[in-house]
């Protein structure tokens, strides 16, 4: 019984996600003024070639400064669970 | 475990490439594809590469735990710093000051495709290079505080 329920649950989770997923667009992103914005500006306004640089480094740098003390606190935390433990 | 050396001899060969290709790929963040954070996971693994060939304890008597947390920190600081350089100058967090006509990185871009300018970018380069420390850093942490529980037989 419990094993019929989960296969259910699974179908039913895997046609739910199906059905979204056909009836998104593929390819073609639909046109945004954001997206023109950063094309045609992010060279004369940051001074960055690459413009994936410009947004991540200029225009949202703060979330960049997040994924950086996210990766700092991770790091803190491995070093905290596998710390030598002296009197071993 | 000590690998064989035919694995500790490539080994030995590959870490500078992976070191050199690392580099390039923090230093050129602001002309081509790539940046701090996938620069400084190809030079975390030239790191692993030498921790796997060779013994633990015999790697962390060069490269030790300390170094790797050091340079973590002066990362996050180095970025932290050139983030705040901007509030010095009376312009907002994270502002590009050094970007039209800066002491370095300041040349100007045109509109569209173009040839590659290293001297470009502002403070986007410095963030780079600050984000590329902290993450091999970081990452090496992580490695060797996994890699340091495997009882080994010598």
């Amino acid at each position: 019984m419990k094993r019929q329920l989960s296969i259910i649950v699974v179908v039913l989770m895997v046609l739910m996600l199906g059905v979204i997923a056909i009836g998104l667009s593929f390819g073609e992103p639909p046109d945004h003024p954001m997206d023109r914005y950063f094309i045609e500006n992010s060279q004369l306004e940051s001074g960055a070639n690459n413009v994936v640089a410009a947004v991540l480094f200029d225009y949202r740098g703060l979330d960049t400064l997040g994924e950086a003390v996210v990766l700092f606190t991770a790091a803190l935390g491995t070093m905290l669970m596998f710390r030598i433990r002296e009197e071993e | 475990m000590q690998m064989s050396l035919i694995v500790r001899t490539a080994a030995d060969v590959l870490f500078p490439f992976i070191m050199v290709y690392g580099l390039y790929i923090i230093i050129h963040g602001h002309v081509t594809p790539g940046g701090g954070f996938q620069g400084g996971a190809i030079l975390a693994s030239g790191v692993l590469l030498l921790l796997l060939a060779y013994r633990y304890q015999e790697f962390t008597r060069i490269i030790r735990m300390v170094m790797m947390k050091s340079l973590e920190s002066t990362g996050l600081l180095l970025f932290i710093i050139a983030a705040l350089s901007a509030m010095v100058l009376g312009a907002g967090f994270f502002y590009n000051w050094l970007f039209p006509g800066g002491l370095i990185f300041g040349e100007f871009v045109p509109f569209g495709p173009g040839p590659a300018n290293l001297n470009t970018g502002g403070v986007i380069p410095i963030m780079n290079i600050a984000v590329g420390i902290e993450v091999v850093g970081a990452i090496g942490v992580i490695l060797l505080a996994l890699l340091s529980g495997i009882k080994e037989r010598i």
